[in-house]
């Protein structure tokens, strides 16, 4: 440490130079910092901390429907808190290309106590639970759609017809604007949830059946066999299910968009590869040049352990540098891209993990480029060097 | 004075990105055209050629640092073509299933086959109205069509995934003269037996002729494989009537017929609107399946250019540092020409034209190592039927021409500030120096 300023100041003897590879490490670091955040939202989709949900749907396939009756009977299962359901709907208000906007699922009044990252009034949830035509719309939609308590607003376009329009047709009364508990749940404020039993009278077919079932478990250590216990109730029926916790359920799901991680990953390794050639030529650009020098330090009385160690330690210190610099700046990007999104994209901020992977990247990549020119800097012959031969 | 000329070049670097991103590949090449003509011809031009060579002479003295700049703009240009490539290809794949030739018909408002439902009485109506093309025995070429889907394993992660059954009508291959049964033979109606396209195939594991699949409780056997070479590929075909009786539908979700020409579809929509019975939207399959691939391709293609950026000003600097150096150690040699009489123009174009043909062979590189590896490379996405859409990265020669420009780009601006440093040394200091 006490030759800190040393390095340093070797850092800094070009100033352009240095500037430049900084500035390409912070993009290669900022880079990083991005993908992670992307890549962890597909490796672990965002979900409320201590829920022990259970997603309960059909084996067959996601769009096939259970039949209500399964309530009870799920319900009374050993170590089931609270059971709730939902249906899909998949309609659109305006224009089909809000149907991204806003995701609607038809529910039943206690899905919102499944779901304590729902935030709203006890006013609000007593005038859904009173209205049947009531509506609560998540606070991103809201604001993206410009619609407020008192609405009505018409959604078309689902697959369900409605017996008392005739056509595709729902009108739902906006009767509550809800807020997600944290911000990583942001991305529930784009649903609107109506009432299940509105909705099951007015659909033209598959009344009495629901798209899913949620149970809440009371303990985690339960959830194996309580998902045991639910399917078994189904087990060779017509409408077998399949149970699954909310996380490997959304898991699941994000799996099926694509392999995300490969494409980060080859991205990064373009990156990093580009990186260690483009850091590798300052360091022995930097080196080349100041032979003389280092042959001086050598003369004082410098190791040649110490003169490798000089050297490294310079070219760890400039990724580490441009690297947290890289990191840091994309800490600050990652909010303002979540709020310019308008609740649409919600990365997690750059976590603890990141920065471990991002600093072990960083000291090995200085290693990797400081290494051939620090072993050139220990080599040298004091002699030769000072007459620069 | 500095600062007004710093000014003007941080105009005209931006106005050349400007020019770069807007011009296509052709103008590239005229200009370059023109560049050549003007080395040949004049003066000023033939004095900046004989900078250039000495400049490209000594690149093999600069190798490391040169190649600084060929693999960071390669590394740029890889990952955006990839990018775009894969985008690009999605897009192909949907827009290929679709024409101006055939119709899809589908319930007001739906947007896409799963939310869509069309009763067998409005298949017997829409199937004689005019505008659609009559088979040998007079038959209107109509298929009513039913999407379901199942959970299938998938090979490359082994977990569930969901693939997309068409049940199709008898006249299904007729309509789609691109589907060709490529192994084993097609379905029979009535019996429970698929065709699977090949994509779904190469995606998902227990698809192969002569295996048996279960759906909706019920042993279903796959007889065959077929080829379209669009989106269909990813999808098990079966008879629409034993689809709906296995899934207990009633109605249809879909038909899609053949026009009698692309003129024709505003006839079938008159005839349809004439019929107060019928509550449809009709698109050409063109139209539809356009509109299905816009979404996720246009964000595959915000994605590509914002990480394209961020690795192309990493690859800039790096490009900076390199010329910078490159001009510091020929300082002495460019003072020597400017005291013999050499302008600043040669100087500054010969510096310019060496980092630019640096930063295109690290494009033609990149675009290469892309092309090798991820031409026809195949993935899978979720679609908007809600199951898996097979498509292959596609790598065109538009996309290659758009890298090779952003190669350019990058190189200029890695370059012109260089050179212009190396033309405004004064000629004296240049010279003392060691």
């Amino acid at each position: 440490m006490k030759y800190f300023h040393l390095v340093w100041a070797a850092l800094f003897r070009r100033k352009t130079r240095t500037l430049f590879t900084l500035l390409s490490v912070l993009a290669a670091f900022l880079l990083f910092g991005l993908l992670a955040a992307v890549r962890s939202t597909f490796d672990a989709p965002p979900s409320a901390a201590g829920v022990n949900r259970l997603v309960v749907s059909s084996r067959i396939s996601i769009i096939q429907s259970l039949p209500q009756s399964l309530l009870q009977r799920i319900q009374s299962v050993p170590d089931v808190k609270d059971v709730a359901y939902a249906n899909w709907f998949g309609g659109y208000y305006q224009d089909p290309k809000n149907q991204q906007q806003m995701f609607q699922i038809a529910i039943n009044p206690g899905y919102l106590d499944v779901y304590p990252e729902i935030v709203l009034s006890a006013d609000q949830r007593k005038a859904f639970e009173s209205t049947r035509t009531g509506a609560l719309i998540g606070e991103a939609a809201a604001k993206a759609l410009n619609l407020k308590i008192g609405d009505k607003i018409p959604i078309k376009g689902a697959i369900f017809t409605n017996k008392s329009s005739g056509d595709t047709t729902w009108t739902f009364d906006i009767v509550g604007i809800f807020k997600a508990s944290e911000a990583k749940m942001r991305g529930i404020e784009n649903q609107l949830l109506f009432r299940w039993d509105y909705f099951n009278e007015g659909r033209g077919f598959g009344e009495g059946t629901v798209g899913w079932y949620i149970a809440q478990v009371d303990d985690p250590k339960h959830s194996e066999q309580v998902a045991a216990a639910i399917d078994a109730i189904s087990a060779n029926s017509d409408h077998e299910t399949k149970t699954q916790t909310e996380e490997a359920f959304n898991l699941a799901f994000v799996k099926q968009l694509g392999d995300i991680g490969l494409i980060v990953g080859a991205i990064m390794a373009a990156v990093f590869f580009t990186l260690v050639l483009l850091t590798g030529n300052t360091m022995a650009q930097a080196v080349r040049e100041r032979i003389p020098e280092l042959a001086v330090l050598k003369t004082l009385g410098f190791s040649n352990a110490s003169v490798l160690g000089l050297v490294l330690a310079e070219s760890i210190l400039l990724i580490v540098l441009g690297g947290t610099l890289g990191l840091l700046l994309a800490q600050v990007l990652l909010p303002a891209l979540n709020a310019g999104s308008g609740g649409r994209m919600n990365f997690p901020p750059i976590g603890v993990s990141t920065w471990i992977t991002g600093l072990v990247w960083m000291i090995g990549i200085g290693i990797v480029v400081g290494l051939l020119p620090a072993l050139r800097g220990m080599r040298l012959r004091i002699v030769d060097a000072l007459a620069g031969r | 004075m500095n600062l007004l000329i710093n000014v003007i070049t941080v105009v005209v670097v931006i106005a050349v990105i400007a020019v770069l991103v807007v011009v296509p590949i052709a103008v590239v090449g005229i200009l370059a055209l023109l560049l050549a003509v003007w080395m040949a011809t004049t003066r000023t031009g033939r004095q900046a050629w004989s900078v250039t060579r000495v400049g490209i002479a000594t690149i093999p003295q600069r190798l490391g640092s040169s190649s600084v700049i060929v693999v960071g703009i390669a590394g740029v240009v890889g990952v955006l073509v990839a990018l775009l490539a894969m985008g690009e290809g999605f897009r192909q794949t949907l827009q290929q299933t679709g024409d101006a030739d055939t119709a899809i018909i589908m319930r007001g408002g739906a947007t896409a086959e799963l939310s869509s439902g069309v009763s067998r009485d409005d298949f017997t109506l829409i199937a004689q109205e005019p505008g659609i093309v009559k088979d040998a025995k007079g038959k209107p070429v109509a298929s009513p069509e039913l999407v379901v889907v199942a959970n299938l394993p998938k090979k490359s992660s082994g977990t569930d995934a969901n693939v997309e059954i068409r049940g199709v009508g008898e006249q299904a291959f007729e309509l789609r003269p691109n589907v060709k049964i490529a192994e084993g033979r097609s379905f029979k109606p009535g019996l429970r037996e698929l065709v699977v396209g090949k994509g779904a195939l190469a995606q998902f594991t227990g698809l192969s002729v002569g295996s048996k699949l279960n759906l909706a409780n019920q042993q279903w056997d796959v007889v065959g494989v077929f080829t379209s070479g669009d989106a269909h590929e990813s999808e098990l075909w079966g008879d629409v009537e034993t689809v709906s009786t296995t899934y207990r539908r009633t109605g249809y979700q879909s038909i899609t017929v053949r026009l009698t020409s692309p003129e024709a579809i505003e006839t079938l929509k008159a005839g349809i609107a004439a019929d107060p019975r019928l509550k449809v939207d009709v698109k050409t399959t063109g139209d539809y399946y356009s509109a299905q691939s816009e979404n996720l391709s246009k964000i595959i293609r915000i994605i590509g250019i914002v990480i394209g950026s961020i690795m192309g000003i990493g690859a800039v600097f790096g490009a900076l540092n390199t010329m910078y150096a490159a001009v510091a150690t020929r300082a002495r040699e460019i003072a020597t020409l400017r005291a013999i009489g050499f302008r600043g123009l040669p100087v500054v174009v010969s510096v310019l034209l060496e980092t630019m043909l640096l930063a295109l062979l690290g494009g033609i590189l990149g675009a290469a190592v892309t092309w090798l590896i991820f031409n026809n490379y195949t993935v899978s996405t979720l679609g908007s039927n809600f199951s898996q859409v097979v498509f292959a990265f596609k790598v065109s020669p538009a996309l290659i021409a758009s890298g090779l420009k952003w190669a350019l780009a990058i190189g200029f601006v890695g370059g012109v500030f260089p050179a212009l440093r190396a033309a405004r040394l004064p000629v004296t200091t240049a010279l003392r120096e060691l």
